[in-house]
């Protein structure tokens, strides 16, 4: 408290008076609610207004009257409308509009393109043209859209608890620049993440050039320090390592969650999925896993291992010397040694097609003796390529953030501008944030949330979200696209390169301008209009990927590689949230509602633990623990994780938050309390105490094993080559004419789905898909735990096998829309019915909830709002919502419906253009967003379209077929590839 | 009369060469008048009246605060989720409609049967058969995601041009139900006429007059009113009688519709209407031994209506106990797999105390019908009957919640956990149980007058013994 008066920071308490409201988001509103103001508006009834002469008045009135047609309407007062006079051009309302853009998330990005209704985003999807994308998504760029519209947002300029205008920042920075460019740029140091982004990284290299004593810092906590170390170690110098699934017939996974965790993800499954299908199934790739937790990636692989964080650098060592990496030797060990010997020798056998893939978060050691690794088996080139950094300047984060720490320490920083990052939350523990921000003379952060760090800053300038900037990203391999803004800025916010822009060339300039000059110049073509149009419309700039490169490996890089770790005890890993990152979308009440993969949890993090160790320590899931390390502790609930390595405490990064908004707010447990800079993902000697009680956590699936029922049926390609009949001799198909009702003869089109259990990653894109089309509701912790959750897909996650070491099965669910539904038979009032193309409707208007057809449902997909779950009230919730889909209320039940608004419009236009209806031209949210098409819709009339292949494989099957409810959601049987030898081992 | 008073009788053996009495003897026309009359005209109200009212009120404080809660918040507030969709509300719904029975079959069944016992105890069976299905019925309302558009359950002509889906025994039940409600009421209702006559006669205020002088309809007791009285009554005996079957079938098709495992069951039927009448008469039971008591009725209802009563509780009780052993077996013969789980999961599962529970009530304690000794006593016999009820409650509970919350998909599965507001509002329709039924004993006639002086010798031709 001391610290921060020396800044002229004064504690929040002392500006305000009791009472205290309970949700706020900025200082203002935290005022505005002290004194009894509406929580929505609050900002807007103390701000300044200027003094408007009557000369202004009409100059501001014939404007907007003017500009009123122009811009669309996405903010319509209530009193009176107007219809377009003149409609502008290319707006047809209720035909949306789709644009080509990018999120990125961390350094990386994804090309996508979104949907626009009458100038409102609602709906992202993948861009096909974009290499990280190839028109699936993720779960961040599902998720980005709520983002936007995120209540919980800084929407307003503060300095010090009071509101400021956009012209005083920008005198108060001229004011602070003056003496700084004094000393050349002394006292000024810019901490952002790690920065991809051509133009914005131009502008950091402009400002370190005209100000050369500045300093930039760049951290992002949960990004790939390992391979950055690594490339360093066995390169002598950064690179970017990509991986070619779809070539590669053997991969080894050392602790890499590549399949679901991470930006490149989306991709990578895509490629891995493609290749284990090849030659129609019978040239499958296999998948060896070492993982020190469970993740989906480990679930799905072949053979899988678990061992500890610090063993799998032993391993890999030991591994390194059997495939003959020069200079690497190991002792071996006698637990895995055969079947490390059994996965060499296959690795050996293909040599060019196979990859090792390190962990994004494994140590550099590992890291580099997989590039030299994969030197030896000969992938370098093949599958494992290089490129330069995407980074613009790759540092070694964790360094940069200490260096910040000292400077802050010494009292040397006269301005500090932070650029999207959040220190006071998620740097490493030992390093004093957040309290040492106080001693920045002044500071500036730029943030979308009024988050952790806000609180220390003389500064806080709302940040644009990328659906609403101008920018530029990076895709995995380095192609570029430019992030265009798809609705004006809902706040007075701004984007990072306009803050750097107010820095550089005072007074600033328009997103667009600076990024359009940059490339511009960048470009340097005589027909730049042309190729600027080309580029933003299709989301990709052309040949902008990288250049591959051949680095070589470091004379003595074998030499420098540390000693191996020595296991002690228990040991943590941190590892990034699947969803929350690095805490980033704390507040995306999507993501947090997802559940996780292997765990199905929501709204928090637990402490992860095998079933051994559990039961060693008499701890069991839900219990209370406490985690020290080195004299730090932080509390949490126990999980038992199948497939956990013993002694080996697993934690999500991201969660904990204490200011990240209404809905991240308390969920989960801050796991970079325990984190120090010298021990960034992982720690021995971690103490476990029960602190006594429980705390519950709420998951959506509690039994997670099959209890023995062929619901999910997963065999081997060796089975499947030797008796492809299989699964038919497994599975039991009534015989036609046992029901009382005549068959019904479908004509016209008759919907499909076919879902691909070999495909399906568990990545859980399709859910927040779904949820993002649908209008599905996010119903709260308390609600998932009497279980209510709304998700109209789910992904059934069973484990199967030994507890220590079990495969993952994953199942999506979505409605079956059964031919002879259940559910239709028992609606006393007609609100569940078929339609003449096979689709089991749902009529929200006539459900009176009697949630009989829920009880007859033999899949259970059928949702009810128990209460009323859906944000009537939120102004900027309402924005997001999709309009070809029925808001629902209380009391009525819901499904997956097949995006049945989709088909309606693709029919609709399909008439109205007089063309046919070829297939692929209608895709459900779900099969849009899968990355790796596991999941394939269509017309099962048509003889030729996909989904009705599909259905004629000898692996298709019909869950709980035998209950003859005939559905039109088929599986096609999981093939899974181990190896004889490792099998064995 | 005392409770020694009432041993005594109890104990007292039969006299030779009569029935067993049905009423006490020495009673007159007069005096049985008296009697009845006198709880609604001219007593002072005794204390356990006020006392149980006053619970009654209670329990509608409970009602009305958890009704309004429940339709502010909607089905949140209950238990009820995703897989177990049904919880207390259908439990509680088939409980009472499943006590009713048991007024029906005295009142309808009992009077074709010429079951003249039966007289004695009719009138206030009915009363619980109505107040039960006015309970019953309420359930279904407040399980409504949108109680408010409940009618469109009704076939009525719209302007949607939508009508009931007739295939859903969601809406056989409304006619089952509404059909059962208006025939008991007014079979109800019709037989109370002369009674009602009778208090008019006798009441000494105005009001009173004009109360019951309104409600008994310008009853004379002309021969003419007799001969219609008695032919509408044995008609409404005739509608009544097959509903005693039916309302619970149509009850039991709720589930046996459905596919679910513990659900889709050809027994159910049976099985349904015998449990019914099970805790039917408990009920009766429940009512009779303490009004008997308080009132000093024990002359009108004997110990052989306990008797009879409780007998037919074992007889039932026993169909039951069949059925709970024909259902693992049925499982285990259909060779279903996820049938023979359900038996399994009841049985053993986390939910298996509903099960025993179930057993204990309804099975192990009610073999204890089989002395005489606990037939007769009305202390032993109303624990008994309180067992049964809870039992009966507690099958209904389990059949649903066992079921659904371990069906086909594990990935599914969930136990029931019942809140607050469930148990609120099932303590509340029991208070507005209990409070109609105190009004019902302080303003109507409990007992029938007519019938029971049917029962006297002297307006019998064969001089008092039964037909």
């Amino acid at each position: 408290m001391k610290s921060q008066s020396q800044s002229g920071f004064v504690p929040i308490e002392q500006l305000i008076a009791a009472p205290r409201p309970r949700h706020w988001q900025t200082v203002e509103q935290y005022e505005a609610l002290a004194r009894g103001g509406s929580e929505e508006y609050c900002e807007a009834e103390d701000t300044p207004l200027d003094e408007v002469s009557r000369r202004r008045f009409l100059q501001l009135a014939a404007a907007s009257f003017a500009f009123a047609g122009i811009t669309g309407c996405t903010r319509q007062p209530p009193e009176s409308i107007l219809p377009y006079v003149t409609e502008p051009e290319n707006v047809v309302p209720g035909r949306p509009k789709y644009y080509a853009t990018a999120i990125p998330v961390g350094p990386m990005a994804q090309g996508v393109i979104v949907e626009s209704h009458l100038g409102r985003p609602t709906k992202v999807e993948g861009n096909p043209a974009h290499p990280a994308s190839l028109g699936a998504s993720s779960v961040h760029s599902q998720a980005s859209v709520l983002d936007l519209y995120d209540p919980d947002r800084a929407t307003v300029i503060t300095s010090l608890g009071q509101q400021r205008s956009w012209e005083e920042f920008r005198l108060a920075l001229t004011n602070l620049l003056g003496p700084v460019q004094t000393r050349g740029g002394g006292g000024l140091h810019i901490l952002t993440g790690s920065v991809a982004s051509p133009t914005l990284g131009a502008q950091l290299q402009a400002v370190l050039k005209s100000l050369p004593n500045a300093k930039w810092h760049q951290y992002d906590a949960a990004g790939p320090h390992g391979a950055r170390g690594g490339a360093n170690l066995a390169f002598g110098r950064p690179v970017n390592t990509m991986y070619r699934f779809d070539q590669a017939s053997v991969i080894l996974s050392l602790d890499a969650d590549f399949l679901v965790t991470g930006e490149p993800s989306t991709r990578y499954a895509h490629d891995f999925a493609a290749r284990r299908v090849r030659g129609n199934r019978l040239d499958m790739n296999r998948l060896y896993v070492v993982e020190s937790t469970m993740t989906a990636t480990g679930g799905k692989a072949d053979q899988r291992l678990p061992l500890q964080y610090s063993e799998v650098e032993q391993f890999t060592r030991t591994l390194g010397e059997t495939v003959g990496v020069p200079n690497v030797t190991a002792a071996s060990n006698a637990r895995y040694s055969e079947w490390l010997g059994a996965v060499a020798k296959d690795l050996a056998a293909h040599r060019g097609s196979s990859i090792v893939i390190p962990g994004a978060h494994q140590s550099p050691a590992v890291h580099a003796l997989a590039h030299a690794i994969n030197a030896q088996l000969g992938n370098i080139g093949n599958t494992v390529v290089y490129t330069d950094p995407l980074e613009q300047e790759p540092t070694d984060e964790v360094a940069s953030i200490g260096e910040l720490a000292q400077a802050l320490r010494e009292n040397q920083v006269e301005l500090l501008l932070i650029l999207g990052a959040n220190p006071a939350y998620d740097a490493p523990a030992d390093l004093g944030f957040p309290e040492i921000l106080s001693r920045a003379k002044t500071s500036v952060l730029v943030s979308l949330h009024s988050n952790e760090t806000a609180e220390w800053m003389t500064w806080q300038i709302p940040e644009s979200h990328p659906l609403e900037s101008w920018g530029d990203a990076r895709a995995y391999d380095g192609t570029v696209s430019i992030v265009q803004p798809l609705i004006e800025t809902l706040y007075e916010s701004r984007s990072p390169i306009e803050i750097l822009d107010a820095v550089l060339n005072p007074p600033g300039r328009s997103g667009y301008d600076i990024v359009r000059a940059y490339w511009q110049g960048k470009s340097g073509r005589n027909d730049f209009e042309a190729w600027w149009r080309k580029s933003v419309c299709n989301g990709v700039i052309e040949n902008s990927a990288l250049p591959l490169i051949t680095p070589a490996l470091a004379t003595n890089w074998a030499a420098k590689l540390p000693n191996v770790p020595q296991q002690q005890g228990i040991e943590i890993v941190f590892r990034p949230d699947p969803y929350m990152y690095d805490g980033r979308f704390a507040n995306n009440t999507w993501l947090q509602e997802l559940p996780q993969p292997m765990t199905k949890l929501t709204w928090d993090n637990a402490v992860y633990l095998s079933s051994a160790t559990a039961k060693r320590l008499g701890i069991a899931a839900q219990h209370r623990v406490e985690l020290s390390l080195r004299g730090r502790t932080v509390e949490g609930s126990v999980w038992i994780l199948p497939g956990q390595p013993d002694d080996t405490v697993s934690v999500h990064l991201g969660w904990g938050r204490t200011r990240s908004g209404r809905a991240g707010n308390g969920a989960g447990f801050n796991a970079y309390r325990l984190r120090t800079s010298d021990a960034m993902w992982t720690a021995p000697d971690l103490q476990i105490r029960l602190v006594g009680g429980t705390f519950p956590l709420a998951t959506t699936q509690l039994v997670q094993s099959m209890e023995g029922r062929a619901l999910m049926i997963s065999d081997t390609v060796d089975r499947y080559r030797s008796d492809p009949d299989f699964v038919k001799k497994m599975t039991k198909d009534p015989p036609d004419g046992l029901s009382l009702y005549p068959k019904w003869n479908y004509t016209g089109h008759a919907w499909g789905m076919s879902i691909d259990l070999t495909k399906c990653v568990n990545c859980n894109a399709c859910v927040v898909a779904c949820q993002a089309e649908n209008n599905i509701p996010v119903v709260g912790k308390d609600q998932v735990l009497n279980r209510r959750a709304m998700h109209w897909i789910r992904i059934d996650t069973y484990y199967e096998g030994d507890i220590a070491n079990p495969r993952g099965m994953y199942q999506p669910v979505p409605c079956m829309q059964c031919e002879d539904a259940p559910c239709e038979l028992v609606c006393p009032v007609q609100a569940t019915n078929h339609s003449v193309d096979g689709l089991n409707d749902m009529v929200y208007n006539r459900c009176v909830g009697t949630r009989f057809c829920s009880n007859n449902c033999p899949y259970k997909v059928r949702r009810f709002n128990f209460t009323l779950y859906e944000d009537w009230v939120t102004e900027s919730i309402k924005l997001q919502r999709n309009p070809d889909v029925t808001v629902r209320s209380r009391g009525v039940m819901e499904k997956c419906t097949y995006c049945v608004q989709r088909i309606r419009e693709a029919e609709i236009y399909a008439q109205v253009d007089d063309k046919g209806l070829p297939d692929g031209t209608i895709q459900t949210a779900c099969q849009q967003a899968c990355p790796t098409q596991a999941i394939i819709f269509g017309d099962i009339n048509q003889p030729d379209s996909h989904v009705r292949k599909l259905k004629e494989e000898k692996l298709d099957y019909e869950l709980l077929g035998e209950l003859n409810t005939r559905p039109r959601t088929t599986y096609l049987a999981e093939l899974r590839n181990p190896h004889a030898e490792t099998e064995q081992a | 009369m005392s409770f020694e008073d009432e041993q005594r009788m109890s104990r007292r053996p039969p006299e030779p060469g009569t029935s067993v009495a049905v009423i006490a003897p020495h009673e007159t026309f007069r005096s049985v008048t008296d009697q009845i009359t006198s709880v609604v005209l001219t007593r002072r109200t005794p204390l356990f009246w006020w006392a149980t009212f006053g619970a009654a009120l209670v329990g509608i404080g409970f009602f009305v605060v958890s009704t309004c809660w429940l339709f502010y918040k909607g089905i949140a507030v209950l238990g009820n989720q995703i897989p177990v969709a049904w919880g207390y509300p259908i439990t509680n719904f088939v409980w009472w409609i499943g006590i009713g029975h048991a007024g029906t079959l005295i009142s309808a069944i009992l009077l074709l049967l010429n079951q003249s016992w039966r007289n004695s105890i009719n009138r206030f069976a009915e009363a619980m058969t109505i107040f039960a299905v006015a309970c019953a019925g309420m359930f279904p309302v407040f399980h409504l995601g949108r109680a408010w558009i409940l009618y469109w359950i009704l076939p009525y002509p719209n302007t949607m041009h939508v009508q009931p889906q007739f295939r859903s025994p969601l809406v056989w039940d409304v006619f089952a139900v509404s059909t059962y409600a208006t025939v008991s009421v007014l079979f109800w209702y019709l037989g109370m006429i002369p009674d009602l006559a009778s208090l008019r006669d006798r009441s000494k205020s105005k009001l009173a007059y004009g109360f019951y002088g309104v409600l008994c309809l310008g009853w004379r007791g002309a021969s003419r009113h007799w001969r219609w009285h008695e032919s509408a009554s044995l008609l409404l005996a005739g509608l009544a009688t097959p509903l005693v079957l039916s309302v619970h079938t149509v009850v039991s098709f709720d589930f046996t519709i459905a596919i679910l495992p513990g659900w889709h069951s050809t027994i159910f039927p049976p099985y349904f209407v015998a449990g019914a009448i099970y805790s039917g008469f408990a009920m009766v039971l429940i009512l009779a031994i303490p009004l008997r008591a308080v009132y000093g009725l024990q002359n009108l209802v004997t110990e052989r209506h306990l008797n009879n009563c409780a007998k037919l509780m074992l007889a039932t009780g026993l169909i039951l106990a069949y059925t709970y052993l024909f259902e693992p077996f049925n499982a285990w013969y259909s060779g279903d797999p996820y049938e023979m789980a359900v038996v399994n999961n009841r049985a053993f599962g986390p939910e298996a105390w509903t099960f025993w529970t179930t057993i204990l009530c309804n099975v192990i304690i009610p073999q204890s019908l089989w002395f005489r000794w606990v037939r007769v006593n009305p202390k032993p016999l109303f624990f008994v009957s309180c067992v049964v009820l809870y039992g009966m409650w507690m099958e209904r509970f389990m059949l649903i919640i066992t079921s659904l919350s371990r069906d086909f998909l594990p990935s599914s599965w969930a136990n029931f956990v019942a809140s607050f507001w469930d148990n609120a509002l099932l303590l509340g329709s029991i208070g507005v149980f209990v409070l109609f039924f105190m009004l019902f004993v302080r303003f109507l006639p409990m007992i029938s007058i007519f019938e029971v002086r049917e029962l006297l010798p002297h307006s019998s031709p064969t001089g008092g013994s039964e037909k």
